[in-house]
């Protein structure tokens, strides 16, 4: 007779196809998926706040640039976005001023710029035979192909992502607001924007090495999306998105690797499978919060005004 | 912020309020932003429990004099004194613009919160005290029936009423309110202006507010500080708004109908009256 846990395994055989847990990649991408995934959302849900979204998708832009220089000087990919990225913070911060139009215009200069750069650095890669395979790999990422010591760099400059957000949390909500309010305050406005475009750097740049620099947004921007819809507290939402961002990431590698199987030797990319994910989540996310009873209870019944004045004229 | 230990500070004007239950005092202050003077030798003073209405119409420089006073504008000249003592943001602020996405995961709740400790490092972990506290100031705004919706749902008024707790929350002495009108119907703006009123006198709270139509002020406002191109004139608001004096103020005749207990300044007809004596 066999025992419980065979007849487990048995059963989640056809969802978790031979070697799924004993491969080494494998727990790599989970790992350093898994780490990305929480970063990714915390940061996400101030960018979504901020109205940030158009930084960090010309952030992840940036990163190509990042990436295939890495490649170029034949160097960890994750050295060169992280590189890129936080000097494009910087630059961005230089330049850009409080209005969210000069935002904007300094945005899309350093933008245009390092997609410049881009260009060169993915040409130069493509056409030395060494590097020919760096364009698919800095664009839509490798997590099967990680290096074994990536976890920790990961782990290290996600912690700093993650320490820099919760240092920040409170300005950084109230200058999200009103750049005078929180200035009034006495909170250093700028300090505090430019404290959060280096966490925005670091998240996007660890984004990249799991998804790929163009899709990174993804990871960023959809799981805090996703997050606004069912919740109404700050801290709840970074908790639903970095829930929702595991969850595409793991079940994505999952069904990337179980696809092997499944398609006879060809397999779908992983970035595809994450992606795809994140998207379901953000349309059932649409119905889910469309049946929550929520968005009705959010006012007390009761008198139109709990506060009786005097009239005055 | 204009200094409050210096011994050059002139001194007060005669018939000024004793110094203990001012919250504001301005000595000629001139403002220059870009080469442009925006204020012109500003003179003003404010106590606890006044209502003051800050009228000018777009441009006049409204806006500056509140940043001037919240330390975010530098005089060129003048004083600028919030002699409130003790520890803390002691001027709440609400400014006139906030930019709040409708779907923004923050309670009206959570907006008054930061308004107790916005400033600190860190997530913070709020104990019972402070949510009694936020309690109590959305209760006392007529907001608590609104507490746990998403500030961006809010309409107009009701994010008024959100803002005006979260500048409270802190105990100031001195409340500024940036064109807090502008964007309400005429009924969600009465009642904004009625709690105001109580809040100056219950909590006895200096309030300078700013408006370019100063009619729903009229009935609470103590006193008037109306600004035309870049220069001031205060006092109580039969003694500014004259045809004499607001005719001086702009340079030019002006008109000031009073009617129906409304008033309506508008440009004289004798564009050749000889008023250019200040």
């Amino acid at each position: 007779m066999p025992s419980p846990s065979a007849a487990v395994t048995a059963s989640l055989a056809p969802v978790f196809e031979p070697g799924f847990f004993s491969s080494g990649p494998v727990h790599v991408a989970l790992a350093v998926g898994g780490i990305v995934a929480i970063v990714s959302a915390a940061v996400g849900v101030f960018t979504v706040i901020r109205g940030q979204s158009f930084a960090g998708h010309s952030l992840a832009d940036i990163g190509t640039a990042g990436g295939s220089a890495a490649v170029w000087a034949g160097v960890s990919t994750i050295f060169g976005l992280v590189a890129f990225n936080v000097v494009a913070a910087g630059v961005m911060e230089l330049i850009g001023i409080r209005r969210p139009r000069g935002r904007d215009l300094a945005t899309g200069i350093v933008l245009g710029a390092s997609l410049g750069l881009a260009a060169l650095f993915l040409y130069e890669d493509t056409i030395s035979s060494s590097t020919t395979g760096a364009t698919v790999t800095v664009l839509f990422g490798s997590i099967f192909t990680l290096a074994p010591g990536t976890t920790t760099i990961v782990a290290v400059l996600g912690a700093v992502s993650i320490a820099l957000l919760a240092l920040l949390y409170r300005p950084l909500l109230l200058s999200s607001l009103s750049y005078d309010l929180a200035a009034a305050r006495g909170i250093p406005v700028r300090l505090v924007g430019g404290g959060f475009l280096l966490a925005l750097a670091l998240a996007v740049s660890l984004s990249a090495v799991t998804i790929g620099a163009i899709l990174s947004t993804a990871l960023l921007i959809g799981p805090a999306a996703v997050a606004e819809r069912l919740t109404r507290r700050p801290a709840r939402a970074i908790a639903v998105a970095a829930a929702v961002g595991i969850g595409s990431v793991w079940i994505g590698t999952l069904i990337a690797y179980d696809s092997t199987v499944w398609l006879g030797g060809e397999s779908l990319p992983v970035s595809f499978c994450i992606v795809g994910l994140v998207f379901v989540a953000y349309l059932a996310s649409g119905l889910i919060a469309r049946a929550l009873p929520e968005r009705r209870l959010e006012r007390r019944p009761g008198a139109r005004d709990a506060l009786a004045l005097p009239e005055v004229d | 912020m204009g200094s409050d230990a210096d011994a050059s500070r002139p001194s007060p004007p005669i018939g000024a309020p004793s110094a203990t239950n001012t919250v504001l005092e301005l000595d000629d202050v001139s403002v220059s932003l870009g080469g442009r003077t925006v204020l012109e030798d500003v003179s003003f003073s404010l106590e606890a429990g006044e209502f003051c209405g800050l009228i000018g119409s777009n441009g006049a420089g409204k806006t500056t004099l509140l940043r001037l006073v919240l330390g975010l504008v530098t005089p060129a000249r003048g004083t600028v004194r919030t002699p409130l003592g003790g520890r803390g943001p002691k001027i709440g602020y609400v400014p006139q613009k906030i930019s709040l996405e409708p779907d923004m995961p923050l309670r009206a709740r959570d907006l008054v919160a930061l308004g107790l400790d916005g400033h600190r490092l860190g997530p913070g972990r709020r104990g019972p005290a402070q949510r009694a506290a936020v309690d109590e100031m959305l209760e006392a705004v007529g907001a608590a029936r609104f507490a746990e919706a998403r500030v961006g749902n809010l309409s107009g008024g009701e994010q008024q009423r959100v803002m005006i707790a979260h500048a409270l929350i802190s105990r100031p002495r001195l409340l500024l309110l940036d064109e807090p009108l502008a964007n309400l119907d005429i009924r969600a703006g009465q009642e904004v202006v009625r709690l105001l009123a109580h809040i100056a006198a219950e909590q006895h709270i200096g309030i300078l507010l700013s408006a370019h139509d100063m009619n729903p002020l009229l009935p609470v406002m103590d006193r008037i500080l109306y600004l035309a191109a870049g220069r001031a004139v205060s006092g109580s608001t039969d003694e500014v708004v004259s045809t004499e004096t607001l005719s001086r103020l702009y340079g030019q005749r002006v008109e000031v109908i009073r009617t129906h207990g409304r008033v309506i300044v508008v440009a004289g007809t004798d564009a050749a009256d000889p008023t250019h004596d200040f």
